[in-house]
């Protein structure tokens, strides 16, 4: 599908995570991005919906969008789900040892 | 019209006439219907199949819409063995923002259960250094290999050496005593590669050794997801058929051996899998429009049936892909093609 240069990685997480098949999972992240799906698979439209919702892009230079588990965080509360590694990064930063 | 220029299983070229074409790809169609008991595709979709191998361009690709999610087993191994020296979490790197992956996989040289079990701290390390850069959902990957298990590689008799000499239920043990090594190596690595935060498991060609190879991933996979609930697992396959070794082993009460791929989905789904890798084993003796088609009538009857997503494995001499190392971007694109529009898969 594109992965980050459009929306490949939000459909596969939802297949990997949620058992989503192709069409429920690509309607869900249409639905959450407030989308439609043909948008999901261009890079035109993604490039500048991704960098709005500042959920990382291909670009990782100057002002560039989150980057990795910045913007996994920030996917997990888009797609309202939990990411194993953002649980594991919030259960580190907010304990007291 | 002329004649049109396909291939063979082993990647030569041939000049079929349009009407060889056809008959080629109804032969592949029954070949999967008789073998698998499964139903015939559609005169429609043989006829959409044929447009698809008929194409005189070179790459041919789907119609807008659909779109598949790509999985990648032992994604940085493919840099590895180009002697690229990166590094591995650096080429994960390179496979999202360079290569557009949907989807990644950590993995290590000796891509084996028992061979990560050895190092798995220092195999922990760089999958967690990828967690904290990569935005796309990443699996560790492995194969379960339950070969490894024997003698003289490993702790177990022999099962091939055990059969020719006639000592059946010495070779049936032998193969369940490897079968429990290999689902406590799973649990372990699993374990870790999940505690240190990947999104998943995969696990690449599995039942090679047989029935009691997918008997040992099923019992492992129905465990991790009692101690995991949310673990992401693809379960890819090895062949169409799974080779009853062992022969007598159930799972959920269904005998494994000699399952196709539309009755493996569905174990592998009850064991708690989220993603399911069917694989059809390309006949380099046949025709390239007869393996297509092969595949992907098995790869349709499997997805039909599945409540999880369906990945077909494409690749070199699996879905109808050519046998050789450099896959011929022709065949693949064509593959791809017809995975997506007439098996209606939801990934590669």
């Amino acid at each position: 599908m594109g992965g980050v240069r459009t929306s490949g990685d939000l459909v596969g997480r939802m297949q990997l995570n949620k058992k989503m098949r192709l069409n429920e999972a690509k309607q869900y992240v249409a639905d959450k991005l407030r989308v439609s799906v043909s948008d999901l698979t261009d890079e035109v439209a993604m490039r500048g919906l991704r960098e709005d919702l500042n959920i990382s892009t291909v670009y990782m230079g100057y002002d560039a969008p989150a980057r990795g588990i910045e913007a996994k965080y920030r996917i997990a509360d888009i797609l309202g789900i939990d990411i194993n590694s953002v649980q594991r990064f919030k259960n580190i930063v907010s304990s007291k040892k | 019209m002329g004649q049109i220029t396909t291939r063979m299983g082993d990647g030569s070229f041939i000049s079929l006439s349009p009407d060889d074409i056809k008959k080629e790809i109804e032969l592949g169609v029954q070949e999967a219907v008789i073998k698998a008991k499964i139903a015939s595709l559609t005169k429609e979709e043989m006829d959409q199949l044929y447009e698809i191998i008929a194409q005189p361009r070179k790459f041919v690709s789907v119609e807008r819409g659909n779109e598949l999610v790509l999985s990648y087993d032992s994604a940085p191994m493919k840099f590895t063995r180009l002697g690229i020296p990166i590094d591995r979490s650096a080429i994960l790197l390179i496979y999202e923002r360079a290569l557009a992956a949907d989807t990644l996989e950590m993995a290590y040289v000796h891509y084996s259960m028992k061979n990560i079990k050895i190092n798995l701290s220092e195999e922990v390390a760089p999958l967690a250094m990828a967690l904290l850069n990569t935005t796309a959902p990443l699996m560790y990957g492995a194969m379960p290999n339950m070969g490894l298990y024997y003698k003289p590689d490993g702790p177990c008799d022999n099962a091939a050496e055990l059969f020719p000499l006639g000592k059946i239920g010495e070779a049936q043990a032998a193969q369940e005593e490897a079968a429990n090594y290999l689902e406590q190596d799973i649990m372990l690595v699993a374990s870790a590669m999940y505690e240190a935060g990947a999104d998943g498991f995969d696990f690449d060609t599995t039942a090679s050794a047989g029935d009691a190879e997918f008997y040992a991933v099923l019992n492992a996979v129905t465990k991790l997801r009692e101690k995991y609930p949310d673990i992401g697992i693809e379960i890819g396959m090895s062949g169409e058929f799974v080779l009853g070794f062992h022969g007598e082993l159930k799972y959920d009460g269904k005998r494994l051996a000699g399952m196709y791929p539309h009755d493996q989905v569905k174990v592998a789904e009850k064991a708690g899998a989220t993603i399911f890798g069917p694989v059809v084993n390309t006949k380099s003796n046949k025709t390239f429009p007869w393996n297509l088609a092969r595949a992907v009538t098995m790869c349709k009857a499997c997805g039909e049936v599945a409540n999880i997503p369906v990945h077909a494995n494409v690749g070199m001499g699996v879905g109808g892909v050519p046998m050789v190392i450099t896959t011929p971007a022709d065949c693949v694109s064509r593959v791809s093609t017809a995975m997506a529009q007439i098996a209606k898969m939801d990934g590669l």
